[in-house]
């Protein structure tokens, strides 16, 4: 029991690992808030496209189709080294030259965008047709209906599958480690080799949860607060 | 007077099922035609075909002296002189009362937001709901989501305006508060035409009556003709079910 103790909750590891591990998750956080700008774009123009009607459309369809099944089904680990060493490794401009903490945005933004691309493409289609119809017959074009009238039912829907998504988003901040980006979970490795103590993963472990609890928290509020419109509009 | 609308030989169908065949209509500016007959018989399809909710299959329909049924026409320039009123409100939910009323103004006619809020603000004056502006859809009964509705699509100055069994989603005590402001529509010289299973309604407002069964104009008529004395079997019928039923 002492041993569990001084291995993992030792008071003394805690203080000394706390600054490192906490310069390396300000990079979490930077990873997280960057990725999730670039998702919450880059997601509902694909879902937007996804939807496109008209035979001309079909080619940009079937894209955001193999975009979507390529990227939700690839482990984010796998896709971490494909672009943070694989995109180096090709020794062309612009390309090969980012920092790693690019790479690792660009390995998030890659793989959470198919998961949230299926969130916003969920909402639309739950927006009932009659709204689009209503729309249209007051001389709105489709783009106007969708910028005016879908999107934005669509969006508040789904926010709290969208919250969930981005709790998950945040964990995996810590994925990109692989690629050497010094965030808080290779921070904490450090700490935990050097010394022969992992109470800097339990650290770690601590930011995150503080960070995710909070989100979970207004999730759930924000779904309360449906359940309870509904009801009383259903009464 | 020539025709404001004119339908000739339209058919439409989806998948296997014929709802309109061969129908022919025609309109006067200033007129108002009720579509009666029972529900599925093609009423709301037919005044969706006329604003190109639904494409025709056969048939040709003129609006304001333009063929809107050869392919060529510009669908949203049609739609902003054409008001559909539908008969579950189809509000935006997400938008006040106000903002409802401004979108298409703002948006497809280019008013400035002061102007469109200035003159929605006016129409819900004169349907009564001025107080209602800041408030949600959900916030307003029934009666009230359909008046706000019919003050959305008038809010666009459209020629014509189409009602889609506008009372049928209502509870009876709030029929009338909407047929009130539909008369008056009709008394300002608004063409309209309207799918209704309201008869007595049809029968006071009406220019003309159309009695629809199985996508099929089956007789049409002044209303004191098609109420006192149908010629065809079928209206015959229709209306001997209304009257027992009570609603005429």
């Amino acid at each position: 029991m002492h041993q569990v103790l001084q291995k993992f909750f030792s008071p003394h590891s805690f203080r000394v690992a706390l600054p490192d591990v906490w310069q390396g998750f300000q990079l979490n956080l930077k990873l997280m808030v960057t990725a999730e700008i670039l998702v919450l774009i880059l997601a509902l123009a694909i879902a937007v496209v996804r939807g496109l009607p008209g035979r001309e459309a079909a080619p940009f369809r079937v894209l955001a189709i193999i975009y979507t099944d390529v990227f939700r089904g690839t482990p984010l680990i796998l896709v971490a080294f494909l672009v943070g060493f694989g995109l180096p490794g090709l020794n062309m401009h612009v390309i090969s030259t980012q920092s790693n903490f690019t790479y690792g945005v660009i390995a998030l933004t890659l793989v959470y965008t198919a998961y949230v691309t299926e969130v916003y493409r969920a909402g639309i289609e739950s927006v009932h047709p009659s709204q689009r119809m209503a729309a249209r017959s007051l001389g709105l074009s489709y783009w106007q209906a969708m910028r005016y009238v879908v999107i934005p039912q669509a969006v508040r829907r789904v926010i709290p599958p969208l919250l969930n998504d981005f709790v998950g988003l945040q964990k995996d901040t810590a994925l990109v480690s692989v690629i050497g980006v010094a965030e808080g979970a290779l921070q904490a490795q450090q700490y935990s080799q050097n010394n022969y103590n992992f109470t800097s993963y339990v650290v770690a472990a601590v930011f995150f949860i503080l960070l995710t609890i909070p989100l979970a928290r207004f999730t759930d509020h924000l779904i309360l607060v449906r359940e309870r419109r509904e009801r009383a509009q259903a009464t | 007077m020539t025709a404001f609308v004119s339908v000739t030989n339209v058919s439409k169908s989806f998948g296997d099922n014929l709802v309109l065949r061969n129908v022919d209509l025609s309109v006067g500016e200033h007129n108002v035609v009720c579509l009666i007959g029972a529900s599925g018989s093609g009423k709301s399809t037919l005044l969706r075909c006329l604003n190109l909710l639904e494409r025709v299959d056969e048939g040709e329909i003129v609006v304001d002296g333009q063929t809107i049924t050869n392919g060529h026409v510009d669908v949203n320039a049609l739609r902003r002189k054409i008001g559909i009123v539908f008969q579950a409100y189809n509000l935006f939910p997400h938008m006040t009362v106000l903002d409802n009323v401004t979108l298409a103004p703002a948006k497809v006619r280019g008013l400035a937001r002061a102007e469109a809020r200035a003159q929605a603000r006016e129409l819900l004056k004169r349907i009564g709901l001025e107080d209602k502006a800041n408030e949600f859809p959900d916030r307003l009964s029934g009666g009230q989501q359909q008046r706000v509705a019919i003050a959305r699509a008038l809010a666009m100055s459209p020629r014509l305006m189409l009602l889609d069994e506008v009372t049928s989603a209502l509870d009876p005590q709030l029929v009338a508060e909407v047929l009130q402001l539909v008369r008056g529509l009709a008394e300002t010289g608004m063409t309209m035409i309207i799918a209704t299973h309201e008869m007595s309604f049809a029968r006071e407002v009406a220019d003309k009556v159309c009695f629809l069964d199985a996508g099929l104009i089956c007789e049409e008529g002044t209303p004191e003709q098609i109420f006192t004395s149908p010629r065809e079997p079928r209206t015959r019928e229709f209306l001997a079910r209304i009257i027992d039923a009570g609603r005429l």
